[in-house]
């Protein structure tokens, strides 16, 4: 657990960048420090690594303050990613991931194994080991940031916008590819972004920072989109903060009916608006008028209980039917979400005021 | 181009104090030693300026100092100032004149890494002088040995004029050929002289592929 108790960092010039800061970021969670550019972020991550100094209070790690740390040895101990990677460009890529081991005086051999274990952790080919840095991607070079990070298994990892500079698609296969990771690690992380979407998406709990450093609102992103604490954050959260909620809603309790389902070239003629086809093994094959004139139309689809009554909503705006299509892990169909029922769910959330308990994140 | 033959066809010229070969020899010595212990002042001090952020002014009053300097003048003033008893009034001007190319590219080198490389660096754990040994000086080879090309360069040059001063060294076919109108001797010292040059461009080229990182230089093709 790291404790900041206080804490307060006043530069040389006067600035005041951290103003009495109090927080944990608990074991095994990702906490989110978000805020507008210039808010203390930087300076509140870089604290805890002594890469800057705290003016007053202290900065805690497992109850151990870390002003009595020595620096370097402080920071072997704590993987650090940084927006650029960073990466040492005379190094190629094993060697890069190697440097901590290398430095906590592993052998050669250990430390490579590890690196090219880790490698493949971050989902780069065993290929790319011998590579340098500037034959890389943007994107894989921040893979290889967080793998270096990771090498020697630090219990905390600090990360400052590690994934600011790279185009959306890839941003977010690296924020799926962390929570894959954090799934497996638990490690204790501490995560800095300027993009609320980002800091909803990966943070257990969520720190809004304001300007001058001053801590806004701390929580976890359903309570933080529920209940801003006032008009900085609701503003901070941007306008679809109604819709972004129900990603927290759950889809477990939504009624799915399975009478609506139909063989491929389906002819009959049924009462029902819309029917859906699927093929001999489950799989839908889209809508069709219920006369079997037309069609088939586009569906959407959700995995219940995996996935949030947004993604849920979003397949039933898919459909000409606007039904939502429920479908297990490997694509069949289960059921059917009709729109009177996602209704209800939705009744109850909003009637809810608090959100039931949140499902897996990472589907959005 | 008769000259030529005369001169590097002329047996005398192979052997002796004289010759090609004890001349070649003293011109490499000069060199070797001037930039020796030019690189073992400013190599060091270009790295602890540049690391440090310290010292800076040194960086600059040396660059200038070495741009308002007439490498001849310098020359005299040692050789009247200590006579030519021995080789120093001719090496101490030479490597006065080779530290500040070495002293300023290697500060510029370190100084130039990317703040964020060295941020990382440090972040990682690395003390200062593992940042300073395994990435700033990594990084930054390329311009330590363009310092010492640039250096090496000069002193070749400057030690061909050193040979005014009754020192050894291949000046002494180009300045006694002059003295005595053996043309000969002019033509093929001079030549001599460029081939030197060329020899040790040719050494830094291939210590430079040795040496600097594909990582640093990118000389991989992008896969
Ligand atoms: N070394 C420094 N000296 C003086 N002021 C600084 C320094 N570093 C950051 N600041 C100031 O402190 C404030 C917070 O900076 P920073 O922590 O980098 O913010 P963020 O990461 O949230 O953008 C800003 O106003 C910034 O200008
Ligand atoms: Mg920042």
């Amino acid at each position: 657990m790291i404790t900041f108790d206080a804490v307060t960092k006043r530069y040389p010039d006067g600035t005041v960048a951290v103003d009495d800061l109090t927080l944990e970021a608990p074991t095994g969670e990702i906490t989110v420090f978000v805020g507008p550019s210039g808010c203390g972020k930087t300076t509140s991550l870089r604290m805890i690594n002594r890469m800057i100094d705290a003016t007053e209070g202290s900065i805690l790690l497992d109850g151990r303050p870390v002003r009595e740390i020595d620096p370097p040895t402080l920071r072997r101990g704590i993987g650090y990613v940084i927006q650029q990677a960073g990466l040492f460009p005379h190094k190629n890529i094993v060697d890069n991931i190697a440097t901590v081991p290398r430095l906590l005086g592993w052998d050669r051999r250990k430390a490579r194994d590890r690196a090219m274990q880790l490698l493949e952790r971050v989902g780069l080919e065993p290929g790319m080991a011998e590579r340098y840095p500037f034959q890389l991607s943007g994107g894989q070079q921040q893979r290889v940031g967080v793998a270096r990070a990771l090498a020697a298994d630090p219990p905390v990892l600090l990360m400052d916008e590690p994934f600011s500079a790279v185009d959306p698609v890839v941003r977010t296969s690296l924020q799926d590819e962390l929570l894959r990771l954090q799934a497996e690690l638990h490690k204790t992380i501490v995560f800095v972004t300027h993009d609320i979407d980002e800091a909803i998406k990966l943070g257990d709990r969520v720190a809004v920072l304001r300007v001058g450093g001053r801590l806004a609102q701390l929580a976890d992103p359903e309570t933080l989109l529920a209940q801003p604490a006032d008009d900085f954050v609701r503003e901070f959260l941007g306008h679809d903060r109604g819709i972004r909620r129900l990603q927290f809603v759950p889809t477990d309790g939504l009624p799915l009916r399975s009478g609506l389902t139909v063989p491929e070239g389906y002819d009959g003629d049924r009462s029902e608006p819309w029917l859906l086809t699927v093929t001999p093994d489950g799989r839908p094959v889209g809508w069709v008028p219920g006369d079997g004139k037309g069609g088939p139309e586009p569906f959407g689809t959700f995995r219940p209980g995996l996935d949030s009554m947004r993604a849920a909503l979003d397949a039933a705006l898919l459909s000409p039917s606007g039904c939502a299509v429920a479908v297990d892990d490997d694509g069949r169909v289960l059921g059917v979400a009709t729109r009177d029922d996602l209704d209800a769910a939705l009744t109850g959330a909003v009637d809810g005021g608090r959100p039931p308990a949140r499902p897996e994140r990472g589907h959005e | 181009m008769t000259w030529l033959g005369d001169f590097f066809g002329d047996p005398a010229n192979w052997s002796g104090p004289g010759g090609i070969p004890m001349r070649l020899l003293e011109h490499l010595e000069f060199s070797v030693l001037a930039l020796l212990l030019a690189a073992l002042v400013a190599i060091p001090l270009g790295l602890l300026i540049g690391h440090t952020g310290r010292g800076g002014l040194v960086v600059v009053v040396s660059a200038n100092l070495s741009r308002a300097l007439p490498t001849l003048g310098l020359l005299v003033m040692f050789v009247l100032l200590l006579g030519t008893a021995s080789i120093w009034p001719v090496i101490i001007p030479l490597v006065l004149l080779s530290v500040p190319p070495i002293l300023v590219n290697t500060f510029e080198g370190i100084r130039g890494v990317d703040p964020e490389l060295r941020d990382a660096a440090y972040g990682m754990g690395l003390r200062g002088g593992q940042v300073l040994g395994r990435v700033l000086v990594p990084v930054a080879l390329p311009l330590i040995l363009l310092g010492l090309r640039l250096s090496a360069i000069q002193v070749v040059a400057t030690t061909t004029v050193a040979a005014y001063t009754g020192l050894g060294g291949l000046g002494r076919f180009v300045i006694d050929g002059f003295a005595t109108k053996d043309y000969a001797s002019v033509v093929g010292g001079s030549v001599l002289i460029v081939l030197f040059a060329l020899v040790v461009q040719l050494g830094f080229t291939l210590a430079q592929r040795v040496t600097v990182s594909p990582g640093v230089s990118r000389r991989l093709k992008t896969r």
